[in-house]
């Protein structure tokens, strides 16, 4: 791939994002709060055309700034999704935000922020443009879950959330040193040249505390603590937020740190994603079934599907990325339907948020019913859905691998997650319904509607997206 | 290749049904739910006269698949393919043919009914499904697909205790058929494809195949349903509404014997020969456990379903007499156990509209109050019991020969559960038919109408022309049947050779 000193094609999207953002924000300290409105719908263009230039194939990929930033075929599909996620939650905090009289032009500027962060993540070849990008998405994630910093609950989330992101910033930065000092560099390249099969120990530490820092922005057990609190405290538009772009960012760089600068010791990162893989999840599966808040509840299904997701990545072959990558864009299409889904629940202006409040809604409401279910059946893995065949690209790439036993433990687990998100289908179609939720919003409603509608029609062309995965995880080999 | 189109519309024709159930206008008015139901039931209709033209263009003598259709779906050896043997065509016959009957059964359903009407045409969908696709993939798309409609029949429209019976229904099976996902993708990675008509000629190596075995064999033992994974069913049938306990009983039951036959057997021949005594001895125990577990039930739907595991028992035992009589008969008495439990449990339905109990003690003397219906449940009872000249009679009697030939011991045993099922049948058919009436609200209680008798009548005569002519169903299944068997048969005498 072409490499060179400064090349603005292979940057364009990063600049754009940045210098928006920028007059954003000095657009909105002059216009104080009112300018709430403006500033999310100018972000929700400006991310649009983000992601138009992300995904523009006639724009050269190279690598630039000596080595340290990439545009791929992996970055372009990464970052598609990641700005995907940010542009729907932005979208959908529109309605929210002014129902709650927390609108402050500060939200969508953070998240734009956040976004910058994610694309410098996405693209990184280097520890220093990885750090880099990581501290600017996190930053203005501790800002972002204290929002609404009057609630005792969005204080504790963001306190908590600060605390622990900033001790696994910490052990990130640790690691990169360690790996640093043994391999004598920072670039992904030169480290995979450096580091082959005979290990030092160096590496391996380094090696794990870096993946640690990870596993903490995916929310992985066992540095998941953070996932409830935060996804329940959080207002639900920041929730969606975490658990859509940030979690596809980290967990590309996961993929990318990897494969670009350790493919020599493959072994042994390998078995540290599966023992995460395994652990997250088993407690995915069964800390979720006692939960009776939404959020709560979303936290611990999306650490057991990020468990899912790694196993393709402990399959160590390009068809285990293929997959993490099919994985990653199925759940991020169920996590922001299922999310505008619980942006919809309220009565009386007011957001409820307990699994009860669902109640009888095939009866209050069939059609969101019916799209609820469809996203519940779809994150259960239950066929034709899409998320069947996310799970089954998974699956598929460690059964090739040999991971067997990690394979039963897997599809055992998912058999078992299966029962809460039935419970939720019980809620809603047998249960005798509740006062109905006030009038839907029309953001939300087609945000669900749509999403339901994909997980729905994958079945008839997988092969679009799959090929395109394919694509993507062939350049990092 | 002509006719080409013919399953795939089969797949179609309900979901055209459940679209336009769909646009109806929303409500529970009067005209919705009228529309709805005959919108179902015309849809069922069509796509039974049009599986009549699929039959009628199949070719029986010939062994192999027909009316093959081969799509691109996945980008790698994963079809889209279809077709139909001499096995898998009666049981698409039996779907089409009982879904008519089911609708029909469910006239009397009167909340959400445009929901119910969608959910059991998507069921159909779903169930004719796994019988025609020819790609594994496919397969478990439809098997495990069948259980979003199902748990949503029997949880909302079921009766009293029908949220356990629905998780119960649903969690059992899913656990059981995530480990087939697994074996599907270890035969794909060997093979390159899913593609069924390949890996039926593909010989999997003795060891691997013992551990696919396994995992095909957890699904299908939790589908069948045999002992001791069998808990789920009476459940289900209990909670389940009429129309639901017939198709469970008549269809889904079947999908485990079908998946026996087309997957186990030719694809693992060496390790079914070695685990057929853990078949014989599962077998064997539910013929006979079950059976006395139904003899002490009061819940009419529960002895039935406990009758059903029974039966099923002599299936799995005739599929794993690995000759052609034992496998004959098991489909048979799957295809003949289709219409007769069907009925049985419409039967029950039949009560259950009129005094909302299912308990037996509810019931006694309706033989003086109800002539009609004590002739169809005499008939459906008998043939439950295996009578000769009922089509029950020709698929135990074919599974015992079967067995005999393979291991005395096992029909001896299995025998005894003839005798059982006489016993449990006859008890509950004495108690609720024969007798005084003591009960003051059956003494008004009314004889069968126009509607009940239209779907009893056809099951009734197929029932009896199946038990004096079998032929039908025999020729058309014997030249798959004689092929497969063959196949095993070398398959078993090649890794002989080689071990020795």
């Amino acid at each position: 791939m072409h490499e060179t000193a400064l090349s603005l094609p292979v940057v364009l999207p990063e600049a754009v994002l940045a210098l928006g953002t920028l007059l954003l924000v000095l657009y909105g300290a002059l216009r104080g709060e009112r300018a709430f409105h403006l500033v999310t719908e100018v972000s929700v263009a400006l991310l649009g055309i983000v992601f138009l230039i992300v995904v523009w194939k006639s724009r050269p990929m190279g690598i630039t700034f000596y080595g340290s930033f990439a545009d791929d075929p992996f970055t372009r599909f990464m970052s598609g999704l990641a700005v995907i996620g940010s542009l729907v939650t932005l979208l959908l905090s529109l309605e929210f935000m002014r129902r709650e009289q927390i609108a402050g032009f500060e939200f969508p500027v953070l998240i734009l922020l956040a976004t910058l962060g994610m694309l410098m993540l996405i693209s990184a070849k280097d520890f220093i443009a990885l750090y880099l990008g990581l501290e600017l998405m996190s930053l203005a994630l501790y800002v972002i879950a204290a929002y609404r910093r009057h609630d005792l609950r969005a204080t504790e989330a963001g306190l908590k959330y600060f605390v622990l992101g900033a001790l696994s910033s910490g052990m990130l930065l640790y690691g990169a040193s360690l790996i640093y000092g043994y391999s004598g560099s920072v670039a992904f390249s030169d480290i995979a040249a450096a580091v082959h099969d005979h290990r030092s120990i160096g590496v391996l530490f380094g090696l794990v505390f870096v993946l640690a820092g990870l596993a903490f922005k995916i929310s992985a057990v066992p540095f998941h603590m953070w996932t409830p609190d935060v996804y329940e405290g959080a207002p639900t538009p920041v929730t969606t937020f975490f658990a859509s772009a940030p979690k596809i960012a980290a967990m590309a760089v996961l993929v990318r740190v990897a494969y670009s600068a350790f493919p020599g010791i493959a072994v042994d990162w390998r078995q540290i994603i599966a023992f995460v893989s395994i652990a997250s999840m088993g407690l995915g599966a069964f800390a979720a079934i006692g939960q009776k808040n939404i959020k709560r509840l979303m936290a611990y299904s999306s650490i057991g599907h990020m468990g899912f997701a790694l196993v393709g990545l402990a399959a160590g072959s390009v068809e285990g990325v293929q997959a993490v990558i099919v994985y990653m864009s199925i759940y991020v299409v169920m996590t922001l339907g299922t999310f505008a889904g619980i942006l919809m629940m309220q009565r009386d202006g007011k957001a409820v948020e307990s699994i009860d409040d669902l109640s009888g809604l095939a009866r209050t409401d069939p059609t969101m019913a019916f799209y609820l279910a469809a996203m519940m059946f779809s994150l259960a893995g239950v066929p034709p859905l899409a998320g069947f065949f996310a799970k089954f690209y998974v699956f598929a790439s460690a059964i090739q691998a040999g991971l067997y036993g990690l394979s039963i433990f897997g599809v055992l687990a998912s058999a078992v997650g299966a029962y809460y998100y039935l419970r939720i289908v019980k809620v809603m179609y047998i249960d005798d319904p509740a006062v109905a939720f006030d009038r839907r919003g029309v953001v939300a409603s087609g945000v669900l509607g749509l999403a339901a509608v994909l997980v729905i029609v994958f079945v008839f062309a997988p092969s679009l997206l799959t090929n395109a995965a394919m694509a993507a995880a062939q350049t990092l080999f | 290749m002509s006719g080409s189109w013919i399953l795939s519309s089969l797949l179609i024709l309900p979901l055209i049904g459940c679209v336009c159930i769909l646009a109806l206008p929303t409500g529970n008015s009067e005209a919705t739910r009228r529309n709805a139901r005959w919108i179902a039931l015309f849809a069922t209709l069509i796509t039974f006269v049009l599986s009549l033209a699929a039959w009628g263009r199949f070719d029986p003598a010939q062994p192999g698949f027909q009316l093959i259709e081969e799509h691109a779906w996945f980008s790698h050896g994963i079809l889209y393919k279809l077709g139909v043997d001499g096995i898998s065509m009666p049981f698409v016959l039996l779907t089409t043919f009982l879904m008519p009957i089911a609708i029909a059964a469910s006239w009397g359903i009167e909340i959400r009914v445009k929901e119910y009407m969608i959910a059991f045409l998507a069921l159909e969908t779903l169930m004719i499904g796994v019988f025609v696709a020819l790609d594994l993939v496919l397969f478990y798309l439809f098997f495990e697909g069948g259980l979003i409609p199902m748990f949503l029949i029997i949880g909302v429209w079921g009766h009293g205790n029908r949220v356990y019976a629905a998780f119960k229904f649903f969690l059992y099976t899913f656990a059981g058929s995530v480990l087939m996902l697994l074996a599907i993708m270890a035969m794909y990675w060997s093979t390159g494809t899913t593609d069924i008509t390949v890996l039926l000629k593909t010989a999997f190596d003795p060891k691997i195949q013992t551990w696919l075995w396994l995992a095909f064999f957890a699904s299908f033992a939790v589908k069948m349903p045999m002992w001791p994974v069998h808990t789920w069913l009476p459940d289900a049938h209990v909670e389940a509404p009429t129309a639901g306990s017939v198709i469970l009983a008549a269809v889904l039951l079947k999908m485990g014997g079908y998946g026996f036959i087309r997957f186990s057997l030719p694809m693992f021949p060496d390790a079914s020969l070695y685990f057929t005594p853990l078949v014989y001895a599962l077998s064997v125990i539910a013929i006979i456990y079950t059976s006395l577990v139904a003899l002490a039930q009061d819940n009419m739907k529960k002895l039935i379903a406990y009758s059903s595991v029974a039966h099923m028992g002599f299936v799995t035992m005739g599929i794993f007499a690995l000759n052609a009589q034992g496998v004959q008969g098991a489909v048979y008495l799957m295809i003949s156990h289709g219409l007769v439990s069907g009925a049985l449990f419409l039967c029950v339905g039949v009560l259950y509209d009129r005094m909302h109990s299912l308990e037996i003690a509810s019931y006694g003397g309706l033989v003086q109050r109800m002539p009609l219906y004590a002739v169809a449940f005499m008939l459906f009872t008998m043939a439950n019991v295996g009578l000769p000249g009922t089509s029950g009679f020709v698929g135990e009697f074919l599974t015992l020969i079967g067995a005999f030939q393979s291991n005395t011991w096992v029909a001896f045993f299995a025998t005894t559960g003839v005798i059982l099922s006489a016993a449990y049948a006859l008890f509950l058919y004495r108690r609720v038919v024969f007798g005084v009436i003591e009960k003051a609200g059956l003494k008004t209680i009314l004889d069968l109408n126009p509607r009940e008798i239209a779907m009893l009548l056809p099951l009734g005569l197929l029932v009896l022309y199946y038990g004096v002519h079998p032929q039908p169903i025999l020729d058309a299944s014997s030249a798959s049947i004689d092929a497969l068997l063959r196949g095993v048969a070398q398959a078993v005498s090649a890794t002989r050779t080689a071990g020795l």
